[in-house]
């Protein structure tokens, strides 16, 4: 037999852990359905069928209801509410029942139509929202069809495989994990998905948004995940395992080691301390979040409520919402993002832009939608009331956005002052700097507002001019290019000449490479996504601030990216020898 | 036989939540139940027809109740429409 050639996939690490196993390649069950005339005599076969279809439907749908809620709580269970309502809905069954008995079809055949019906119609939809339901309306129907063909949906599936998919949706996140699953690699999804959010709670290692996984193994093929580095290796050699042996047993014991400072501040050796906090979308992250050790929430981003409900959600549920994660984070604050969308996902009609990173989003959409905006503030403002809350604007290129974005706070302020609804009246208010212009105007904005913000990702495709998701351009992308750094400098440096805090929520903030550097510049916040939180807080506490200002004092001599790359490795390998650095 | 037309006032339409408060209401009643919209009929005690029906804020629907119950289904129905759904 041909020896297959080892081949290493990267992605984006979702959940951590390293572990080994056979491949199971997941395609997405797909019903074939053919139309078959029955006798009369079989009509009562076919309804049999059918029923014994919707019951173990709705027995598999409440199964994943239970667990998810177990595992996540309600609010996370409401994704599976739509359809366990359209397995009971006696009016349908009852059409389908009588087509079955009129035209004399198989089960299977007249449950496709007639469900297939009502999916089209809602696929016509201009709404966003609607054309979603229909993916709900599609999983019940295939669920149907599935059972009245009585195939098992994961029956090939051996226990202890590694799950690879283009896609995983959080009932089969939660379904593979009762049966002993190894790992999920993923063509599609981002950290901040639904699925990737489920697996960390599992324990799950996985690794997401590979692209093109699930073409380049092969059902029963050897991968070794490593969910720290986010890759995948097809087909390991004996030494690469033995290698991700040995990682692994490092980062077991690495682990043990963060977990005795976990709960110590984020100080360096000379008494210097920052603040360490985390980045997250959706309340059912904080028993991770604080088992991490972060104090408090540097980004709280609230897109999550706005796109996993229906059309725009109100004023309470926002608050509900808000509230419990303040309530949660004390007795730390909560940096709340404004709406950080893009135009497409505000209207709902079909809205497309040449060119949407140039476009219509984050506070452009807000002052241009004041209702939309002004809710949102309301519920952030009753929110304040039960914690430290911080307001952030995403998007600011200049002045008058961040001017205008107060007026409207004290506008809020004032009608809940008039109806007597409780309030923090010193809520600080501050912008991402993620526009290149905002970050050369920094310290005019820094005497606007509270606190200044730097979003790296943005900031960097701005200043560079390049498109990370673009494979082409995408390795000009760079976090060390001297221009980013002088930038961040600058805009910590303005920040301070007005004694207002800075602090960076984006990647970078998490990327222990640039840990050194960023505490040398002064930077007075690392908000980072949890998983990575106590291995940037070792850093913090194995090193002092004035090495540290050497070392950015270096960095801001060198001209490209690549030296500034190495010193930093270098010296970070130097200092905190134990470190495990990808 | 009773007819009445209504309007959607909550900011959300029907939506899941409102669909299925007004499926599980008519389905209290006796009476038939049906709901005209832009021309398209659809059965007022199915979920899965109420959710087509993709109703946002601001639109009128034709309700029609027959039955032996139908005013009492009418007064029920029409009252959640009235009150939002109890949402704003």
């Amino acid at each position: 037999m041909e020896k297959k050639s080892e081949i290493v996939l990267h992605g984006i690490a979702a959940s951590p852990g390293i572990v080994l196993g056979k491949a199971y390649i997941f395609t997405k069950h797909v019903p074939r359905i053919e139309e078959k005339s029955i006798p009369a005599d079989n009509i009562e076969i076919e309804l049999s069928r059918l029923d014994h279809a919707q019951k173990r439907s709705q027995k598999e749908l409440e199964k994943i209801l239970q667990l998810t809620e177990e595992k996540v709580g309600n609010q996370k269970a409401k994704i599976f509410e739509a359809q366990i309502m359209i397995l009971s809905d006696a009016v349908l069954f009852d059409s389908i029942k009588k087509r079955i008995q009129k035209e004399l079809k198989n089960a299977e055949w007249i449950v496709h139509k007639e469900i297939s019906k009502y999916q089209q119609l809602m696929l016509k939809s201009p709404d966003e929202y609607m054309r979603e339901r229909a993916h709900d309306v599609e999983d019940v129907k295939n669920r149907l069809i599935r059972n009245i063909q009585q195939d098992l949906l994961i029956s090939r599936f051996e226990k202890k495989s590694v799950v690879i998919s283009e896609m995983l949706t959080p009932a089969d996140t939660v379904l593979f994990s009762r049966n002993d699953v190894l790992a999920y690699a993923t063509d599609m999804g981002g950290t901040t998905s639904h699925a990737a959010l489920l697996s960390r709670s599992l324990k799950i290692p996985s690794v997401v948004g590979l692209k093109t996984i699930t073409k380049q193994v092969q059902q029963g093929d050897w991968v070794l995940v490593d969910g720290y580095a986010g890759t995948i290796i097809v087909n390991p050699t004996r030494e690469t395992i033995l290698r991700c042996n040995k990682r692994k047993r490092e980062h077991r014991q690495f682990e043990a080691r963060l977990e005795l400072i976990r709960d110590l501040s984020a100080q360096t050796t000379d008494g210097k301390e920052v603040r360490l906090s985390g980045n997250i979308e959706f309340s059912q992250e904080f028993r991770f979040i604080s088992q991490q050790g972060a104090h408090g929430i540097g980004l709280y981003r609230t897109e999550g409520i706005f796109l996993r409900s229906e059309t725009y959600p109100s004023e309470q549920m926002q608050y509900n919402e808000y509230k419990t994660i303040v309530e949660r984070a004390k007795p730390y604050k909560v940096v709340m993002r404004t709406l950080d969308i893009g135009g497409d996902k505000v209207l709902a009609e079909n809205y497309s832009e040449d060119n949407p990173f140039l476009g219509w989003r984050g506070i452009r959409i807000l002052l241009d939608k004041p209702e939309l905006f002004l809710t949102q503030l309301r519920a952030m403002l009753r929110a304040s009331a039960h914690g430290e809350v911080w307001i952030m604007l995403p998007m600011i290129s200049g002045i008058k956005e961040i001017r205008r974005s107060k007026e409207m706070i004290e506008q809020v302020k004032q009608e809940l002052r008039g109806k007597n609804i409780p309030f923090d009246e010193n809520v600080k208010i501050g912008v991402m700097i993620e526009v290149p212009s905002a970050a050369v105007i920094a310290s005019d904005i820094a005497q606007e507002v509270d606190f200044l913000s730097i979003g790296t990702n943005d900031l960097i495709q701005y200043l560079i001019a390049v498109d990370r998701g673009n494979d082409t351009v995408s390795s000009l992308y760079q976090e060390f290019h001297p221009a980013v750094i002088k930038t961040i400098h600058h805009i910590i440096k303005a920040g301070h000449l007005h004694n207002k805090p800075v602090s960076m929520c984006g990647e970078m903030a998490g990327d222990p490479t640039a840990t050194l550097l960023l505490l040398g510049l002064g930077l007075d916040e690392f908000s980072v996504a949890p998983i990575v939180l106590p291995e940037i807080k070792k850093i913090i506490r194995s090193v002092s601030f004035k090495e540290t200002e050497e070392i950015a004092q270096r960095v801001l001599e060198m001209k490209t990216e690549e030296d500034i790359s190495e010193f930093l490795r270098v010296n970070l390998h130097a200092m905190v020898p134990e470190l495990l650095l990808e | 036989m009773i007819e009445q037309e209504v309007t959607i006032k909550n900011r959300a339409g029907l939506h899941t939540r409102p669909a299925a408060a007004l499926v599980k209401t008519a389905a209290k009643f006796q009476s038939e139940f049906y709901i005209i919209k832009d021309g398209f009929e659809i059965n007022g005690k199915s979920i899965i027809g109420v959710m087509t029906l993709a109703a946002e804020q601001g639109s009128t629907l034709q309700l029609r109740f027959e039955g032996v119950d139908e005013e009492a289904a009418a007064k029920e129905v029409i009252g959640l429409f009235e009150r939002g759904f109890d949402e704003v």
